[in-house]
């Protein structure tokens, strides 16, 4: 008789589905501020625990504290929130302009604003972002224009991608802004290859890569790490860990690694993991990576430990898959009002000023869309020409096009 | 004017445009100290340092990944794929990323890379050594597909890829590396010296993407072919005494179109060749275009001869390989159609 013992597989599931109470008790959540600091110059080895650990600045009473905190003015911090709203009223209006049938498809940002807007802060013009389709505080924190995103999100006749690319699939060189694929992860590796040609013609400018906690499964997120450590690629490589890759946990791309951010950690990355939701955090930790980059001191990893408060996309339905209340349970908050009591608690805003610049904001949000609702929406009004199709596929257009674009009579 | 195997005038394309440009960038696994398996890329390390000429991971996905984000940049990376049977890895940069980066940011970013790899079988190279992918090119939008056929046009074709503004898929016939090869494997190796088309320039020249080159002037039937198989088809017209024009296409993606209609409108006939498998082969891509162009001047069907649908075996190599005598006898067939 066989008495060897029978295998079972074994496939993770999350703690909490629909109908159960939401439950983050295992997310180990460190006090603000007890992270120390390393130089920038640190080795590698020397901060292994960074990666299982959580970088914050922010306490519970929205005072900025440890070593992380200080890398931003009062000022700055006011810019900040600024940007982090103007995403949130921004990512409010296009919700409800896909709604309202004005373009196809939409992808909000909510809980995770402090993400992109802190770490495009760090950066300077010239540095190029390799992004995923939930950066968009990259655009607004760098000055691009709202007008020309919704342009874009509505594929109207002013669309600066001339029709050809699902909405919020944004592309500006100029801000640093690498186009979006919507293929998920190839763009990481792509990020190290940039970087290692701004090395190869001794260039001051560095990459930055992102990926979601989902992607980094694909081959793309492997590629990536082995080029940025064997090249020391002036590269940032972020991971967005808001823990659902559509319907599906952390725990699925994770395994039994622990953290995300422990992957670099075999790369000998440095590997930290900050609170995502904490702009202050976020900016100081993207500052010491820029700053290594800029130094020519090679890569690091960050994972932004973060929420996905809104569904994945406008075609999917989150109550199908997780607790309702599971958000208002997020042991890290929300970025913006975490942030708006910071600056509160420092003297500089109030509740007051706060509701003001909410519907100055809108206001500002509201003018950009009447003035690209003029250009048109997916189905009325001004349309990207139909001989735009066949432009672009090549810088010159080959014979086999021509003929085809003479076949469609455009 | 020197004498050059194609290896060596793969490695003077390189030398070439590196010399004159600085923004060329050359990589790919054992690409830089040793110089390639094939040795395409000896001394370009040693020549233009290791910043500009390097040895890569195994990782054909970082290779052209990396490769991209260097061309978003503003460099021209020119890299090396092993073998063609090592792209698939790459598939998803190639397709998803190289090919449309220009069309879906409207020309804010360009992709101007080369993808070279060894192609083709006749070396016993078994199923992993000897496969021909380029059908799998020439469907995606945006990739121009290019295979030379003997050491002066690779030079040229290589110049003109590296200096074009797209991405471009760069298949050496490695059974012609070291001299042309018409599929007679029980005969002695001609090497490229003892061939016109070995006298290559050394300085820069191009040829351009997109042109067609009549090998062999003749009146009865159109061959189409290209890189090893364009030696197979004049073998087989000679020993069949068939007066076939013999068009090597050089490249696949623009294709010349012209030059095929031309032909065939004179000639009446065609038969199209190629190594790679034949279901949804580049082969189907040249007869539905032959009859939509020429159907009225047509008096037999197009045939088709290539490899089986089989994987590339190792023992059976000779009789995968479409070899003079199936191109002969569809040579025949053509005419007696």
């Amino acid at each position: 008789m066989d008495e060897r013992p029978r295998l079972s597989l074994h496939v993770p599931e999350p703690e909490v589905r629909p109908g159960d109470t939401p439950d983050f008790s295992r997310v180990v959540i460190p006090r603000a501020g007890s992270v120390p600091r390393p130089p920038v110059d640190v080795d590698p080895k020397e901060i292994r625990d960074l990666a299982y650990s959580i970088i914050r600045v922010l306490d519970r009473e929205g005072q900025a504290v440890g070593p992380w905190a200080g890398t931003l003015t009062d000022e700055e911090v006011a810019v900040g929130l600024r940007h982090m709203m103007t995403l949130r009223a921004f990512d409010a209006r296009m919700l409800t302009a896909q709604r309202q049938g004005k373009t196809s498809f939409y992808m909000q940002h909510m809980g995770e604003e402090a993400v992109s807007c802190a770490f495009r802060m760090a950066l300077e013009d010239g540095d190029m972002n390799f992004p995923t389709y939930r950066q968009a505080g990259l655009l607004i924190a760098g000055g691009y224009p709202m007008v020309d995103m919704m342009n874009q999100i509505f594929s109207n006749e002013a669309d600066p991608l001339k029709g050809r690319q699902l909405p919020v699939m944004y592309s500006s060189k100029e801000h640093g802004f690498f186009s979006i694929s919507g293929n998920l992860g190839t763009q990481f590796v792509q990020a190290v290859g940039w970087a290692m040609a701004s090395a190869i013609r001794n260039d001051s400018r560095i990459a930055v890569g992102w990926i979601g906690d989902g992607s980094t499964a694909e081959s793309d997120f492997h590629a990536a790490l082995v080029f940025a450590s064997t090249y020391r690629a002036p590269v940032v490589l972020n991971i967005v860990n808001n823990q659902w890759a559509i319907s599906t946990f952390q725990g699925i791309a994770r395994g039994g690694s622990g953290t995300f951010a422990a992957r670099g950690l075999g790369f000998g990355l440095p590997a930290l993991r900050v609170d995502g939701n904490d702009y202050l955090a976020v900016h100081a930790v993207a500052k010491w990576a820029v700053e290594r980059a800029r130094r020519n001191l090679g890569p690091t990893l960050i994972e932004h430990v973060t929420y996905r408060v809104g569904a994945h996309s406008t075609s999917d339905d989150p109550s199908a898959y997780r607790p309702k209340t599971e958000s208002d349970a997020w042991p890290l908050g929300d970025p913006v009002i975490r942030l708006k009591n910071h600056l509160i608690r420092r003297g500089v805003w109030s509740e007051e000023r706060h509701r003001q610049a909410e519907a100055e904001i809108m206001d500002t949000v509201i003018a950009a869309q009447k003035e690209a609702e003029k250009h048109g929406t997916l189905h009325s009004g001004g349309k990207p020409s139909v001989r735009d199709m066949f432009e672009g596929v090549y810088a010159e257009m080959p014979p086999h096009l021509r003929r085809q674009r003479q076949k469609a009579g455009v | 004017m020197a004498r050059m195997t194609m290896i060596e005038a793969i490695r003077s394309a390189m030398d070439v445009a590196m010399g004159r440009d600085e923004r060329v960038v050359v990589f790919g696994e054992d690409v830089g100290y040793f110089g390639g398996v094939f040795r395409c890329t000896a001394g370009l390390q040693q020549k233009y340092g290791r910043s500009r000429c390097f040895d890569t991971p195994i990782s054909e996905l970082g290779i052209v990944g990396v490769a991209i984000g260097m061309a978003a940049y503003g460099l021209k990376p020119c890299v090396e794929i092993q073998f063609a049977d090592y792209v698939y890895p790459a598939y998803d940069q190639i397709v998803s990323e190289a090919a449309r980066l220009r069309y879906r940011s409207a020309g804010q970013f360009t992709c101007p890379i080369v993808i070279r790899m060894p192609t083709g079988g006749g070396i016993f190279g078994g199923q992993t050594h000897s496969q021909s992918p380029e059908a799998l090119f020439t469907h995606v939008s945006g990739l121009k597909v290019v295979v030379p056929s003997n050491p002066r046009d690779a030079k040229g074709l290589l110049i003109s890829a590296i200096e074009d503004p797209d991405p471009v898929i760069f298949l050496e016939p490695k059974r012609l590396y070291n001299g042309p090869f018409d599929g007679h494997h029980d005969r002695p190796v001609t090497p490229w010296s003892k061939h016109e088309a070995g006298e290559v320039a050394e300085g820069h020249y191009t040829v351009p993407l997109g042109k067609a080159e009549v090998r062999r002037q003749g009146s009865a039937v159109t061959v189409l072919a290209y890189g090893t198989m364009v030696y197979v088809a004049q073998a087989a017209a000679e020993e069949r005494g068939i007066d076939a024009e013999i068009i090597d296409l050089r490249t696949l993606l623009p294709l010349d179109l012209d030059a095929i209609a031309t032909s065939v409108q004179k000639t009446g006939r065609c038969v199209v060749l190629h190594e790679a498998t034949l279901t949804s082969g580049f082969g189907a891509e040249l007869a539905a275009l032959v009859q939509e162009h020429c159907f009225w001047h047509l008096e037999a069907p197009v045939q088709r001869v290539t490899g089986w649908d089989t994987p590339y075996p190792h023992a059976q190599e000779w009789d995968y390989f479409p070899g003079p005598r199936r191109v002969g006898e569809a040579l025949v067939a053509a005419m007696e159609a």
